[in-house]
């Protein structure tokens, strides 16, 4: 097992936290209103060749690995950007790719990655168990053609999308439909997000879809465990951060007439904050690895998931704590990192869901063998 | 020993039941129920409502409103009004510059606030910290000089909660630079936030919300006669005054109300049909939980800790300790129970998700403050070696 990173990936590093570090000073303004992104920084990211960057070179894409997608969100994770690379690259991009039709990947992927077409997975449902399943949207078929009936929400950046792929139910199944999000019967209501984002409530009345290939719940679930491995590595860049904010901090905030760090007090919960950021690093690193070399596996994701929501609650927690006020206040950076840790972490599953999914037959395991 | 409440407070608890459930207005219980925000006519509603009833502020003395009541006594008061959704009287008034005023201040201040206070015609706030003076606020550099009649006040203060609202400030200023201990220059001044100087800069909290503000003070001209006590002895008021925020924020009634409610979400049915609260890992945080705040509530019936002979109960801050760290717990099974909802943080009323589900992070997020405020924790946790156990 080897952890490091080759030189071409150090510089895919280098290069992404420029691009998207010379738009961090524009945050507080650009997430105010939607999209709550940025446009032009998009146009950066697709120059560079990232919103192509896990697609087949066929497809206008650079053929990397979940390890190249993976720095990416690190690197988003580290300055909170709030564009939606993982959502539309990583997320609906991929799952095109995945199952979709070759009609279907030959029309959307190039468009994808040269920035112009915005699309996301359209799954979740209101108080609906995480999972594969869809409950609240029905498919029909008539006519040689489908249409959608139902509600979807909250759909992160639902209401800036061009396409959707929306899970339905089609008898006792699930199917994955594409589905134009501008066209008669989808309706959108646009929202805020508790991390400085937005998602949409989406009514679908009759609207026109076509079966991504015949793609259904494996399809969604190996969707998930590559968003659950971005989103790890996402939440990984956002505690690195969170735990050197707080560190600095400790050195150059004084009371009592010494700077915090004179309290071991404190500085031991730092060391302890670090201790969990370590172990975060490893674990989303394993589990990045393991996607790009072994293809999604749902129990490696939700050992992930279930260490990451650990690992992230502890650091967002005791990052606000040893700020003291400042660290609840929306004008200072810390808070919004916690926000997103917050979100994040229940994005696709909480902990305790997570951790129900590993201990889900380990009876019958044994020993986890990493080196083989 | 013994379990069972005698009969006299067993008859207390029926009317004060009987009171906070059907005189005090059902859309404000609601919405604390909820967990929303009280409007500030709300908030002087609701207290003129128990002031009118006598049980607006029965720690206070009771020439000026007290009841007289046992520790006990207080506690079944506070928990019948917090299980019930009543929005405790506001603690600036009520537990913090009321009892200081109650017994420090003169005969006359006592006649001119104490009543106002307790019937919520004022509105206080609190003006002790500083950006420079949290944890550490005997460093607070508020300078008030005297001339002539009146002290000149030139400063700031920081964390000013709902300082929007408020007619008159409490503030601690520095009254003599030149006292061999920086917690012996210190002095208790009230003014009203309309006096010409006082400037107030909202602050946006990480959930949104406006709830503190920093309080500038610019040559701001205080009649000398709104000093309370003595000149120089702010820090004992000051030390007085904390005791008993800190008691009120380890109450445990709204947390017990609030872990109730969270309940109710996790038992109604997701689109599966399936319960959460059914999940054996889900039940077994809420009966923890709920286990923990027994444990903390009995702490409380057996230790009351608000202050007492003009001083702190050390006592007090177990109770902050460990209350605001179950609220905060509570809060985060919350954000478990809305799951994938917690993205609908700013859904309208047309969405299918539940505002509770949506509110849930911002809540979480909020509730950070109750382990910094009054006190953070590691500062009760330094007054619990220092003062309990003499380490
Ligand atoms: C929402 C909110 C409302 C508030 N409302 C009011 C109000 O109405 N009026 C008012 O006057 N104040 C108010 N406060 C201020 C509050 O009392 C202070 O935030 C608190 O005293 C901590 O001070 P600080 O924020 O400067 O943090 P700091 O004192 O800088 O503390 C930073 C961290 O260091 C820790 N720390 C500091 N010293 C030590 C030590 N010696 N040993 C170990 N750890 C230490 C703290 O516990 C904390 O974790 C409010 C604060 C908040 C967040």
């Amino acid at each position: 097992m080897d952890f490091t990173y080759d030189k071409e990936q150090t510089a895919l590093r280098d290069a992404v936290r420029g691009i998207l570090g010379e738009s961090a000073g524009n945050r507080e303004k650009i997430t105010s209103s939607e999209p709550g992104w940025d446009r032009e920084v998009w146009g950066g990211l697709a120059e560079m060749g990232l919103l192509g960057l896990p697609f087949d070179e066929t497809y206008d894409g650079a053929g990397a690995t979940a390890t190249e997608v993976g720095i990416v969100a690190q690197e988003i994770g580290r300055i909170l950007a709030p564009e939606p690379f993982i959502d539309v690259v990583v997320g609906a991009g991929e799952l095109i790719a995945d199952a979709g039709t070759d009609e279907q990947k030959q029309d959307l992927l190039p468009k994808i990655a040269s920035g112009e077409l915005i699309a996301v997975i359209a799954h979740n449902e209101a108080r609906a168990p995480h999972g594969t399943v869809a409950y609240g949207v029905t498919a029909t078929s008539a006519d040689g053609g489908w249409t959608l009936d139902g509600v979807k929400e909250p759909v992160r950046h639902g209401g800036v999308a061009d396409v959707l792929i929306v899970s339905a139910k089609d008898g006792d199944a699930t199917r994955l439909f594409v589905v134009d999000a501008t066209a008669d019967g989808v309706t959108r209501t646009t929202y805020a997000t508790p991390d400085d984002g937005y998602a949409a409530r989406i009514v679908f009345a009759g609207a026109a879809a076509t079966p991504l290939g015949d793609a259904g719940e494996a399809a969604l679930a190996a969707a998930f465990t590559r968003l659950q491995t971005a989103y790890g590595a996402e939440a990984l860049g956002a505690m690195e951060v969170s735990v050197e904010t707080t560190v600095g901090y400790l050195k150059t905030r004084k009371q009592f007439g010494v700077t915090l760090s004179k309290f071991q007090a404190l500085t031991f919960r730092a060391a302890d904050m670090y201790t969990s950021l370590e172990l975060a690093r490893s674990i989303s690193l394993w589990a990045t690895m393991a996607l790009a070399e072994n293809g999604p596996d749902a129990l490696v994701a939700s050992r992930l998931q279930a260490e990451i929501g650990r690992t992230a609650r502890h650091i967002s927690q005791e990052s606000i704590q040893l700020h003291g006020g400042i660290g609840v206040t929306a004008e200072y950076s810390i808070g919004h990192y916690a926000a997103r840790l917050t979100v994040l972490e229940r994005t696709l599953g909480t902990e305790a869901y997570h951790v129900a999914q590993v201990a889900d037959g380990i009876a019958d395991r044994g020993i986890v063998e990493l080196l083989h | 020993m013994r379990l069972a409440l005698s009969a006299e407070d067993a008859q207390l608890q029926q009317e004060l039941r009987e009171f906070f459930t059907t005189k005090v207005p059902q859309e404000i219980r609601d919405t604390v129920r909820s967990g929303g925000e009280l409007t500030k006519e709300q908030i002087i509603e609701a207290q003129r409502v128990l002031n009118a009833g006598g049980y607006a502020v029965p720690n206070w003395p009771v020439e000026w409103g007290g009841k007289g009541w046992t520790p006990q006594q207080r506690h079944i008061w506070l928990d019948e009004m917090q299980t019930a959704g009543v929005p405790a009287p506001l603690a600036f008034n009520a537990s913090m510059v009321g009892p200081v005023i109650a017994t420090f201040g003169s005969q006359e201040q006592k006649e001119r606030f104490l009543p106002a206070t307790a019937n919520l015609d004022i509105w206080w706030c609190q003006g002790f910290s500083e950006p420079d003076a949290g944890s550490d606020l005997a460093s607070l550099r508020t300078t008030a000089v005297r001339d002539g009649d009146e002290w000149v006040v030139n400063g700031q203060k920081t964390w000013t909660t709902l300082g929007q609202y408020a007619d008159w400030i409490f503030c601690l200023v520095r009254t003599n630079p030149d006292a061999p201990k920086k917690q012996q220059g210190i002095s208790f001044l009230l003014f009203e936030m309309t006096t010409p100087g006082v400037t107030v800069r909202p602050i946006k909290l990480i959930d949104g919300g406006y709830e503190v503000n920093e309080v500038f003070f610019d040559n701001v001209r205080v009649p000398a006669d709104q000093l309370v006590g003595e000149e120089n002895r702010g820090w004992d008021y000051a030390k007085f005054l904390l005791g008993n925020e800190r008691d009120g924020i380890g109450a445990t009634g709204s947390t017990k109300l609030r872990l109730q409610v969270v309940k109710e979400h996790a038992s109604l049915p997701l689109a599966d049909g399936s319960r959460l609260i059914d999940d054996p890992a889900i039940a077994a945080r809420f009966a923890s939980l709920e286990n923990q705040l027994l444990a903390l509530e009995l702490t409380a019936l057996r230790v009351a800790g608000s202050s007492k002979d003009g001083k702190p109960d050390p006592v007090s801050s177990i109770l902050k300790l460990r209350g605001s760290v179950l609220i905060q717990e509570v809060s985060e099974l919350a954000v478990d129970v809305a799951g994938g909802d917690v993205l609908a943080g700013g859904a309208g009323d047309d969405s299918d998700v539940p505002s509770w589900a949506g509110d849930s992070v911002p809540t979480y997020l909020n509730l950070r403050k109750v382990s910094i405020f009054g006190g953070s924790n590691e500062i009760q946790r330094t007054i619990i070696a220092g003062t309990i156990l003499g380490l």
